[in-house]
């Protein structure tokens, strides 16, 4: 969305409803997280006809069928390298990838992964509820080591991602996580994706009533949440209920605000240029949830792959009259001429 | 003095160490025949190994050219001469040869070593073993490091000219111009001037040996082939391919789109377009195959001419996008540049073995369009085939090269522009139809009564959002469907909308009208066949051939032309596809298949016992 040109034409949330009936299971948290982009989209101030919303396969991936704009949905974890085509050869688009932890970190790994290092203008949300919902209830790899299901009825043995960690480790310029059940938080982070020029990398704990209910049950309890989680402020220091972040060793730590000195503790910049930041703020939080930042980790700026490419083209094309070209093109290097 | 005598054409074959730089030599000889007006055809033959082990015979790289002052069809079946710049070179070559064939020969690699290397026990150029040769023993290296002694070179970029030498020696056999070599290392060598000197000095030099030694008696003249009037330049199957999207991109008006991923054989047509974005061509180069074609798709979906090329095993991941583009009904050129298979097989040899994977090679009912070059100048027209088919139907297309076509160079009479044909389309801006309550609305799968071709609103278009997905879609809504009925009516009509693709008729070529064999091939067996059918019509064999470049759907007069025959032989690189194709769908056509899968091209004159075989036999 290089070229996007924000000329906010007057729309509203029910602008950016389809026609089609939504069909995910009572309950889930696709739900939530579909209400809150149909009610920020007006914020872009673009026409309907310039956003493009691309999935792969899950339940998530139904996502675009729900939103009157532009929608594909795609094939099994291939959403970022189809976007990526759209992204390159139209600038005038503003484009979203909307996946799910087994579409974007099992089968579609490396399209994620190639689509942040490049760089490419694509914001891309991904709901993560540690389970296979659409084909009910396998373990994902966001599950956690143990996890019974049906493809792991005496536990998972597999070793899970920590998303935004990968994220970071692909070079993500843009990294965030939110909650299904928290709409101010989830636009105000879909706000600052969308302004960030280059990939977004957008995490949302989405809850999965059927396979795996209660999933980040700790993050939403009022009993629990506020020493669960952390609400990274840029230029705040890190402190969440009595506890703040400080480093230690070669990366932070979570204590007790009582045994730390005020100059110690973290004040969390999203523009730290070293990535080894924001990775060590990922590693707060594991499948336990305890110490869990939402908010932006990382927003940098770096070149947009998909620009380069065009600039390159562009100045290639400038002032080129093809036909002519292409008539040079044929005639070029030894060629003889048979009377 | 020398003596000059006419030849009307000679096939030779340039062989070294895969270091040795025999491509570019056979590159450059090329190049030099074809300004000279000679028809010609070239096989490069090159290990996979990029340096296999120096001096060993799999590291052994050869190009082969024939030139006439006739139209020839094949780069012709055993050399006349070949160039060994080693031991390994001649060893792997000389069965190839013509008995009495002419060879040159490297003698300062003939050392013990490098012959026990290739099990030679005694010096072959000493034991007499090659008495029924002529054989031109000429110090290669030894003659370039003295040549370029007053060259600011080292003795090993000296040596390392040899091929130069090699060529300019050559070069004076057959009469054949040097500037154009001159000029082009020059600009090769533009960064290192001595460097360009230096091989220009090896290249003269190896021409004056020619001129001054009494080793050879004999030069070749060639005189120039009477073509077709027009202009011509030699061109390879990829870069007529790379041309023909770049040509379909100016025909219709609309960006070039690449998404590819390196693999050999079809990795220069990446490297060809990516120098064409003159033309708004862009080309990215995608993290795996799946990337690449999905890239491809998403362009496409964005109004663009989505391309992806590469060989049998990307194609395979491919697959279930393609599938996809079937389902979404969005125009897709996809270009297997088949390689022998399976798996890695051969993957600098050629082979038609994709044919049914290009068929039915993917998941459901997902009929594409297949088309197949018959020569590398033919990949131009081709491809603006393929796009004409892609845009006008809205499906993917694939385009079924080949090695030997990749690679392979001919003489093409450029077309004039006027002759490109205007395959612009018409992106849908307005909406289409009509909602329960009378609302207008777009339908994007509401088609056109001829060609089945669904609307095309690109993203952007105002008032047209629509999604689509891989989910089967309700007739013309395009919404979610789980109907049974229409699952079965847009799975027929996505076949029916394949189905009636517009194709040529299959031109046949049976001059004396009495042939009781047809001789029908696809691809690149098209020269060989031609060659083959030209030697049997020289003996008065009365034989029919012609050429499929249309797989599916194939021409509308196919059935009729089967029917004329009694047989027909079908020859093909694999194990015998286009054969069980004509079986099914040609029921009643006596079908004799004659098939090989050697990493090679048929040798005309293999095919021509085959074909006079069935003949009398029949």
């Amino acid at each position: 969305m290089a070229d996007v040109k924000l000329d906010a034409p007057k729309l509203k949330a029910k602008d950016f409803k389809s026609s089609q009936e939504v069909r995910w299971c009572p309950g889930c948290g696709d739900y939530a997280i579909l209400a809150a982009v149909q009610s920020f989209l007006p914020e872009l101030g673009l026409e309907r006809e310039k956003i493009a919303f691309i999935s792969g396969i899950g339940c998530s991936s139904r996502f675009p069928y729900y939103l009157n704009t532009y929608g594909l949905h795609s094939i099994h974890g291939r959403a970022p390298a189809i976007a990526t085509g759209l992204a390159v050869s139209r600038p005038d688009l503003s484009v979203w990838v909307v996946t799910g932890d087994g579409d974007a970190l099992s089968i579609g790994g490396n399209h994620l992964i190639h689509a942040l290092r490049r760089n490419v203008n694509l914001k891309i949300l991904l709901f993560n509820n540690r389970i296979y919902g659409l084909t009910k209830g396998q373990y994902s790899p966001t599950s956690g080591p143990g996890t019974l299901t049906k493809s792991s009825p005496m536990g998972s043995v597999d070793a899970p991602f920590n998303p935004l960690s990968l994220a970071l480790g692909s070079e993500a310029t843009f990294v965030a996580r939110t909650l299904d059940s928290d709409r101010a938080h989830l636009q105000e982070v879909l706000r600052a994706a969308a302004e960030h020029e280059g990939s977004a990398f957008v995490e949302i704990y989405q809850n999965c009533p059927i396979f795996n209910d209660g999933a980040f049950e700790v993050l939403k309890n009022p009993e629990t949440r506020d020493e669960s989680i952390i609400r990274l402020q840029d230029g705040e220091p890190i402190r969440f209920g009595d506890k703040v972040v400080v480093q230690s060793g070669y990366g932070l730590q979570v204590k007790d605000a009582a045994e730390v000195d005020e100059a110690d503790v973290v004040v969390h910049k999203a523009d730290v240029d070293d990535p080894a930041y924001a990775f060590a703020l990922s590693r707060l939080s594991g499948i336990a949830l305890d110490h869990t930042p939402i908010g932006v980790f990382r927003n940098v700026k770096r070149p947009t792959y998909d620009t380069q490419v065009r600039t390159q083209v562009d100045e290639a094309a400038a002032g080129v009259d093809r036909t002519e070209a292409l008539d040079r093109l044929l005639h070029s290097g030894d060629t003889w001429t048979v009377l | 003095m020398n003596t000059v005598r006419q030849l009307d054409r000679v096939v030779i074959r340039f062989a070294g160490d895969s270091g040795d730089g025999m491509q570019l030599t056979g590159d450059r000889f090329t190049a030099e025949t074809a300004k000279l007006g000679n028809d010609l055809s070239t096989l490069p033959n090159y290990p996979a190994e990029i340096r296999a082990p120096a001096g060993t015979l799999p590291g052994v790289s050869s190009f082969q050219i024939h030139f006439a002052d006739t139209d020839i069809l094949t780069p012709g079946d055993q050399p006349e001469v070949l160039i060994a710049m080693n031991p390994a070179a001649l060893k792997a070559n000389l069965s190839d040869l013509k008995p009495g064939g002419t060879i040159v020969v490297n003698t300062d690699e003939f050392t013990k070593r490098n012959l026990t290397k290739v099990g030679y026990d005694a010096n072959p150029l000493e034991d007499g073993s090659l008495d029924d040769y002529q054989v031109h023993a000429v110090a290669l290296a030894t003659l370039t490091i003295g040549a370029l002694a007053e060259h600011e070179v080292s003795k090993k970029d000296a040596e390392r000219s040899k091929n130069m030498f090699a060529l300019g020696l050559v070069s004076w056999m057959y009469s054949r111009p040097t500037e154009a070599t001159e000029e082009f290392l020059r600009g090769k060598f533009k960064a290192k001037p001595t460097i360009a000197e230096a091989n220009i000095a090896a290249l003269r030099a190896g021409w004056n040996y020619g001129d001054t030694t009494e080793a050879f008696a004999v030069r070749f003249e060639i005189p120039p082939a009477k073509l077709k009037s027009g202009t011509y330049r030699n061109i390879t199957g990829n870069q007529a391919l790379a041309w023909g999207i770049t040509a379909a991109g100016v025909a219709s008006g609309l960006p070039v789109f690449l998404g590819a991923y390196p693999i050999t054989p079809a990795s220069d047509i990446l490297h060809e377009l990516s120098k064409h974005k003159r033309f708004g061509v862009t080309t990215v180069q995608a993290e795996d195959e799946i990337a690449a074609v999905g890239a491809a798709l998403g362009a496409s979906w964005g109004g663009a001419l989505g391309v992806t090329t590469s060989s049998g095993p990307g194609i395979a991941l491919k697959s279930e996008t393609i599938s996809l583009a079937v389902s979404l009904e969005l125009p897709l050129l996809v270009v297997d540049v088949q390689r022998a298979g399976p798996s890695t097989g051969l993957p600098t040899k050629t082979e038609q073995a994709d044919l049914m994977m290009a068929m039915f090679g993917r998941h459901g009912e997902a009929p594409i369009a297949v088309l197949a070059p018959q020569s590398p100048s033919d990949c131009f027209d081709i491809m603006l085939h393929a796009a004409r088919m892609a845009l006008t139907y809205r499906t993917p297309v694939m385009v079924l090269s080949d090695g030997y076509i990749a690679n392979g160079a001919e003489p093409w009479r450029l077309p004039e522009l006027t002759d490109i044909p205007d395959i612009s389309v018409e992106f849908a801006t307005e909406t289409n139809g009509v909602d329960k309550a009378g609302e207008p609305v777009f339908l994007p799968y509401l088609r056109d009564f001829d060609t089945l071709a669904r609307p095309w609103a690109v993203p952007g278009t105002p008032g047209l959002q629509h999604r689509i997905g891989g989910i089967e879609k309700a007739d013309k809504t395009g919404d979610i469907s789980y109907d049974p009925e229409n699952h079965d009516h847009m799975v027929r009509t996505r076949a029916a909308k394949i189905a009636r693709i517009d194709v040529p008729d299959l031109e046949v070529d049976d001059p004396a009208g009495d042939a009781d064999v047809l001789v029908l091939g696809w691809g690149s067996t098209w020269g060989p066949i031609g060659a083959a059918v030209r030697g049997l019509r020289d003996k008065g064999v009365s034989v029919a051939r012609a050429h499929l470049r249309f797989l599916n759907p194939m021409p509308k007069n196919t059935a009729e032309v089967l029917a004329r025959y009694d047989r027909v032989v079908v020859p093909e690189m694999n194990l015998g596809q286009l054969a069980l194709l004509l079986r099914g769908n040609f029921p009643g056509t006596n079908v004799v298949g004659y098939n090989k899968v050697r990493g090679l091209p048929f040798t005309s004159n293999e095919l021509q016992d085959a074909i006079e075989e069935v003949i009398k036999n029949g």
